[in-house]
């Protein structure tokens, strides 16, 4: 009998112990294998969560405050006008595998990551001008990272650098984050167990993270993805569409959460490329700043954010999306509707109506193709609502859809389009990652790239502005010269902006501590301080 | 068997009939977009409700309904036409052509016929109007879908190459030509009224897959394929019962044609 009794209670404790380590592996889902663990080489989505969530860098961005915030390193200071930064670093900080942390661990990772022979994506970020990049190490806790040129926002790129080990075994394995990879198994799952070293603690004195695993399931469809979420078999959700955020909000309105708009954005430009095969009439409606602002004012951005996004976006006035506090220019307005308004513009510049059918100066008929990538429902729909909004102006708009790498195609050889609908996804709030979309040199000058010198005076007064921004070390003066950027694009409408998404998340009520921001990764920037509780509790 | 056929013919006539009286039964038309009606219930003035940009679902039911119901034969019957030149041409010389036709048809059956459809697709002008958009999506699926029905072709006029009364007809001195139109094409019209009828649920599935990808019928022009596309969010169909209608209207034409090809097959 006591024996069974023993026996019993055994089982109880096996039982409760099975139950709390579950209960404390956060789950949710990656939606690609990480193409690599190597923290200096992410290029991808994937490998970016794993880097976020096991590497350990000199200074955070907090993605609620927008501010820098130390990390590795206690506190740092730029000088030289941007050309060199100082960081001293934490005391008695150690990698996952012991290895201690130092001075030359962070001078390794900046060699290896300026190491042409790499290849880094974040290298790139730190190549202000032709020429060397040095570190100097003073003490095991100090370390002066200098460069051949002022980079702006130099601070701010050490978000996205994770510190390696110059010493260990274990290679770029060894991290200095809240977790490491303990599992991997390509196309199904990933496992990372709590970094025992993790040097943090909370306000209470506690280890960080709370969490003491985190499963990442791949898992491609979306769908597939939501339904695991209905069932409560991953946690967290990190973009969630506008008509899933609905469904789920009257599932349980807890679960879902709209943190605002996003810094993406979503728009729509024409073809001005001198060369580009489209008939020279055409290319002529499209180079006229008149032609781009009534088109952008014949369109209902209102209906667009109402209708295709749910009330799940924002009506948007320029590049920058007002999630982005400090760059973000508040003079500007979204563009109103007004098709009076456009049609004025139209006429005063030559085009008339001649039945339903507008024409220009010329006698032809105005219509165009908006070329758009196939499997996008939002994008399709905001083509459609586009094509009968200018409809009503005598328009007439087809709407093509291709895949994607034909329309990159198009878009970046051969050019044969005349306009073309789709997002740009921001990850960085500095105007800097936005150079080669503002310079007129730029490869991402979609409307007319590459310039071997700038086609209209004011390019070239963009180009100007976004040298000068560059090389300025105030902020201030940094702000003021990208708000005339933002006010220079919105009335020559080059890129006619439609909206700002929101970002929108689905967390389960399980889930403790997480609080979604517009800035990726929005639901776990703050994954030490989250936890979890069992269903029970939880209900 | 005679009168399930007529009724299956019926359906389809009655389907198709309906679709051509869009503009009387649906007069709101498939692209006026209602916006201030996002999604509504079936009411009086939209039978099945609208869809998410506001437009008359029933309308744009009836007007997939006509295109897939008018290009689809239409592909079905330049598949078959092809596939019958070839078939036949393979079929009745025999020999190193019909190896050689086999090989080609082999060749083409292996391509990824998909990924030459986007391929080719993407190489279209872009300023297309819609409707010769569809015309052409649909004479692509018919010009890349007759290979697998040549090689049925080729296989029955091997066997009636080979049959007694084409032998007699030989040896009484009938000219190649006249074997063909005389004795070879009343023979294996039974196959090809078959394959035409195989065909036109194949093509009306092709474009769904098409329109899958985002790749089938531009806007604002539905197809039946389209129109399935946007219940690919499943997990409202519960409470919206009514936006299966397209599923129905498939599934009740495919079924009818099958219907009428199981018979026409029971005949021969």
């Amino acid at each position: 009998m006591r024996r069974k009794a023993l026996g019993y209670a055994l089982s109880v404790c096996v039982l409760l112990v099975i139950e709390v380590s579950a209960a404390s592996q956060l789950r949710f889902c990656l939606h690609s294998n990480p193409k690599t663990f190597n923290p200096l080489m992410v290029d991808d989505d994937a490998s970016e969560a794993v880097r976020y969530l096991t590497g350990g860098v000199l200074v955070r961005l907090n993605r609620r405050s927008q501010l820098l915030e130390p990390e590795l390193a206690s506190s740092w200071r730029v000088s030289g006008n941007g050309r060199s930064i100082t960081f001293t670093l934490r005391k008695g900080v150690r990698f996952s595998d012991g290895t201690p942390f130092d001075a030359n661990d962070v001078a390794f990772t900046m060699k290896s990551l300026m190491d042409p022979a790499l290849h880094s994506p974040i290298g790139d970020a730190f190549r202000s001008a032709q020429g060397e990049i040095a570190t100097a190490t003073s003490g095991d806790s100090k370390v002066t990272i200098s460069f051949p040129a002022a980079v702006a926002g130099l601070d701010k790129l050490f978000d996205q650098v994770a510190i390696v080990s110059s010493r260990s075994p274990m290679k770029e394995r060894a991290v200095l984050g809240p977790f490491t990879v303990s599992e991997y198994k390509a196309g199904s799952y990933l496992v990372l167990q709590r970094n025992p070293n993790y040097w943090k603690k909370d306000g209470a004195g506690h280890p960080l993270p709370y969490l003491n695993s985190i499963r990442l399931d791949i898992e491609q469809n979306r769908e597939l993805e939501l339904n695991r979420f209905r069932r409560g078999e991953i946690q967290l959700i990190n973009a969630v569409d506008a008509s899933a955020f609905d469904q789920l909000k009257v599932q349980s309105s807890s679960a879902a959460i709209d943190a605002g708009p996003s810094l993406d954005s979503e728009e729509m430009w024409f073809n001005q490329v001198p060369d580009a095969p489209i008939p020279a009439y055409k290319r002529a409606w499209f180079q006229q700043k008149e032609f781009r602002q009534a088109i952008s004012s014949a369109i209902n951005r209102d209906d667009l954010v109402r209708i295709v996004f749910h009330g799940h976006a924002a009506s948007a006035a320029g590049p920058v999306s007002p999630a982005n506090r400090f760059w973000f220019n508040s003079n500007l307005k979204p563009v109103a509707f007004d098709p009076t308004a456009a049609t004025k513009l139209l006429a005063h510049n030559g085009f008339h109506m001649d039945g339903s059918i507008l024409r220009d100066g010329e006698g032809h008929a105005v219509e165009f193709s908006i070329l758009t990538n196939s499997g996008n429902t939002s994008r399709n729909r905001m083509a459609a609502m586009i094509q009968q909004d200018l409809g009503a102006l005598g328009i007439k708009v087809n709407i093509v859809t291709l895949d994607f790498p034909s329309l990159i195609e198009r878009m970046t050889r051969t050019f044969a389009y005349e306009a073309c609908l789709l997002g740009l996804v921001n990850t960085d709030l500095d105007p800097n990652s936005q150079m080669n979309i503002w310079l007129s040199s730029g490869e991402n000058h979609q409307w007319n790239p590459a310039q071997t010198s700038p086609a209209t005076a004011w390019e070239t007064e963009c180009d100007r502005l976004m040298r000068a921004q560059a090389s300025a070390t105030n902020l201030q003066r940094r702000k003021q010269i990208f708000d005339r950027v933002q006010e220079l694009v919105a009335e020559q409408q080059p890129f006619i902006y439609l909206v700002h998404k929101n970002s929108l998340s689905a967390i389960a009520n399980t889930v403790r501590g997480a609080d979604p921001v517009a800035l990726s990764p929005q639901t776990y920037w703050n994954i030490e301080r989250i936890s979890l509780l069992s269903e029970g509790a939880a209900k | 068997m005679k009168r399930v056929s007529a009724i299956a013919i019926g359906v389809i006539a009655i389907i198709f009939v309906c679709s051509l009286g869009g503009s009387v039964f649906a007069p709101a038309g498939h692209a006026k977009q209602f916006r201030e009606n996002p999604n509504s219930p079936p009411s009086s003035r939209f039978l099945l409700g609208t869809d998410e940009l506001g437009r008359d679902r029933f309308a744009r039911l009836l007007f997939a309904t006509r295109v897939s119901l008018l290009l689809a034969p239409a592909a079905a019957a330049l598949s078959t036409l092809l596939a019958a030149l070839v078939g036949t041409v393979a079929g009745f010389l025999g020999g190193l052509w019909e190896k050689l036709s086999m090989v080609a048809i082999d060749v083409f059956l292996s391509l990824p016929w998909l990924f030459l459809l986007i391929t080719v697709r993407a190489m279209l002008p872009l300023n297309l109007s819609p409707s010769l958009s569809v015309v052409i999506t649909f004479a692509l699926l018919g010009l890349l879908g007759w290979a697998a029905t040549a090689r049925v072709v080729c296989a029955g006029v091997r066997s009636i190459r080979s049959s007694t009364f084409m032998l007699n007809a030989r040896a009484f001195g009938c000219s190649p030509q006249r074997l063909v139109a005389i004795q070879l094409i009343p023979n294996i019209r039974p196959v090809l009224q078959a394959q035409f009828l195989v065909s036109i649920p194949t093509f009306i599935l092709a474009e769904a897959n098409l329109s899958m990808l985002g790749l089938g019928v531009p806007e604002p022009l539905p197809s039946l394929g389209g129109l399935i596309v946007e219940l690919e969010n499943f997990s409202t169909l519960n409470s919206q019962l009514w936006r299966l209608a397209p599923v129905a209207v498939l599934a009740l034409c495919v079924g009818a044609l099958q219907i009428v090809k199981g018979i026409n097959e029971a005949q021969i």
